[in-house]
């Protein structure tokens, strides 16, 4: 389903990514971790062409993520996201939030993706926010419209860059609630986050970074446990003594 | 001393306000006798009615007069002017942050050439040239005195008697083309002030480019820019007082001829800043009003 091969990515003289080899199956939940800038965030917003890679290989669903536009838009509607700062649109409420998309991009008649938008809303729990403004929500359930808007492009990858990182902690749980049941019903999803509880839960596989490069990967079990590198472990010393 | 002022501001008078309060009285009292003693001038304020509406002896209707004329000619500047400027405006603000090279070129120098010459300079050179190259070219003159009916009520009330009608486009196009460039700098800068996550936020919902700017970051940019755009606007009205000065039958130019020709300067005068003023300051409410209705949204 994705597949990264020998990325490398500069800004300026500093490398951000440093021969990631990185693949995701279909139907695999994919935990990345690491420390700060240590590439997370670039890695998988290369996989949406929101990051440029420049040497090496981006593969999606079959399509070459290079200059050609065609293929950027093609992968972005089968790749949808999800930010630290919800990034939602002020000036419009939930569920034309959520309609935008489907109609401007996948050419929905309004009907098809008002009820799209609303089963999705219901989908994460928020149905009654429908006609709000992003501004009248708490950070929870901004974050879940993030979710429902990016789920209404019907993709088959669910991208999230640390989507608890910037929420309250009272506000986590309906947001990781929101991720585990989209993990029970089969989506492919690349998790940047700290969150180890939720990792422990969901993933199938953890993958550790740690300036540029990936460092470990292993399925929870053994990465929790039984980590073999020494950065993997001092990085899980530091995030599990809380 | 107190005086309370609706919602909890209190107006508080010291010693200090009230003493510079009675300086300004007495100044003021003081010039007001000086100039009625001195200046020798008749004040005769009959002369702005009359030249504002007169009344056909003969069948009793009230018909509009030059002042009047004037005041529509300045109104239909005002609005064709805000919108042919919007409208160039946003294309332009948009290429001046756009991805092509030649669009933020073009952008660019339309910009800083506009704005580094004086108002009245580009009036005069650009307005010789539209109206003695391009209106002819056009034939504008020739089509409308061509139509009739409605077609010539409606283009009579939008752009004002057809004798005059290449002359009032003309004008209005090189003003358009001037406050257009200031306009195209605010939209830039709201454009530019919408955070780059709303981008990434459109881009990963799989929408063009061309689509995130028209339904993401332009409406956000406008709302943001409502209070300078308000202010551009009645800068153009203001502006528009210029076009006087290449006979374009504005409320100045109308204003100057009666002023000359009734030698009643000052009362013509002063009713002109009046009427500017209205004209302006209702704009200026108008703004406050929508920018609290448009902000709803974006607490």
């Amino acid at each position: 389903m994705i597949r990264l091969e020998n990325v490398n990515k500069w800004f300026g003289d500093f490398q951000a990514l440093k021969d990631i080899n990185f693949t995701v199956g279909q139907g695999e939940r994919v935990v990345v971790c690491g420390p700060s800038g240590s590439g997370k965030s670039t890695m998988i917003r290369c996989i949406n062409r929101l990051e440029e890679h420049e040497s090496g290989r981006v593969i999606v669903d079959g399509i070459e993520l290079n200059e050609d536009t065609k293929n950027i838009a093609a992968v972005r509607l089968e790749v949808g996201m999800v930010f630290q700062q919800f990034n939602l649109f002020p000036h419009l409420t939930v569920i034309e939030n959520c309609t935008l998309g489907p109609i401007q991009a996948r050419h929905m008649s309004r009907d098809e993706a008002e009820s799209l938008a609303m089963k999705l809303l219901e989908r994460v729990q928020i149905p009654e926010q429908a006609l709000k403004y992003p501004s009248q929500l708490s950070g929870g359930q901004q974050q879940r419209v993030a979710i429902a808007r990016a789920l209404c492009m019907e993709p088959k990858v669910m991208l999230f860059d640390e989507p608890t990182s910037a929420l309250d902690p009272e506000m986590i749980k309906e947001v990781l609630d929101a991720m585990i049941a989209l993990a029970e019903s089969g989506m492919t999803m690349v998790v940047v986050t700290h969150e180890m509880g939720f990792a422990r839960t969901v993933a199938d596989e953890m993958v550790f970074m740690d300036n540029g490069r990936i460092i470990e990967s292993a399925p929870p079990d053994a990465f929790f446990s039984a980590p073999k590198s020494d950065r993997t472990k001092l990085f899980l010393s530091q995030i599990l003594s809380h | 001393m107190r005086a309370s002022r609706g919602r909890g501001k209190t107006l508080r008078w010291g010693w200090l306000d009230v003493v510079l309060l009675g300086l300004i009285v007495l100044v003021g009292l003081y010039l007001w006798r000086r100039a009625a003693a001195e200046v020798f001038y008749r004040w005769d304020w009959s002369v702005v009615p009359e030249y504002l509406v007169y009344q056909n002896p003969e069948t009793g209707d009230w018909r509009a007069n030059l002042l009047m004329h004037g005041i529509y000619a300045t109104l239909r500047l005002a609005f064709w002017g805000t919108l042919i400027a919007l409208i160039i405006g946003v294309v332009m603000g948009c290429c001046r942050v756009s991805r092509n090279l030649f669009l933020r070129l073009v952008s660019r120098t339309y910009v800083e050439a506009t704005r580094n010459i004086p108002p009245l300079v580009i009036i005069f050179v650009v307005y010789f040239f539209v109206s003695s190259q391009i209106m002819p070219l056009l034939g504008i003159a020739d089509w409308v005195r061509h139509t009739e009916g409605a077609l010539r009520t409606v283009i009579e009330v939008s752009f004002g008697p057809t004798a005059l009608i290449e002359n009032f486009l003309s004008g209005l196009l090189v003003l358009a083309a001037f406050e257009a460039a200031y306009f195209t700098e605010i939209i830039r800068a709201g454009i530019q002030s919408v955070e780059k996550g709303q981008w990434e936020a459109g881009d990963s919902i799989g929408l063009s480019r061309f689509k995130v700017m028209r339904y993401v970051i332009m409406p956000q940019a406008i709302q943001r820019t409502i209070p300078p755009l308000a202010g551009q606007l009645i800068s153009l009205v203001k502006d528009s007082s210029m076009v006087s000065l290449i006979s374009v039958q504005d409320l100045t130019y109308s204003g100057t001829q009666v002023a000359i020709s009734t030698r009643k300067i000052f009362e013509i005068w002063i009713f002109i800043a009046v009427v500017y003023f209205v004209i302006c300051f209702s704009l200026s409410l108008v703004s406050r009003w929508l920018e609290r209705r448009m902000g709803r949204g974006l607490q």
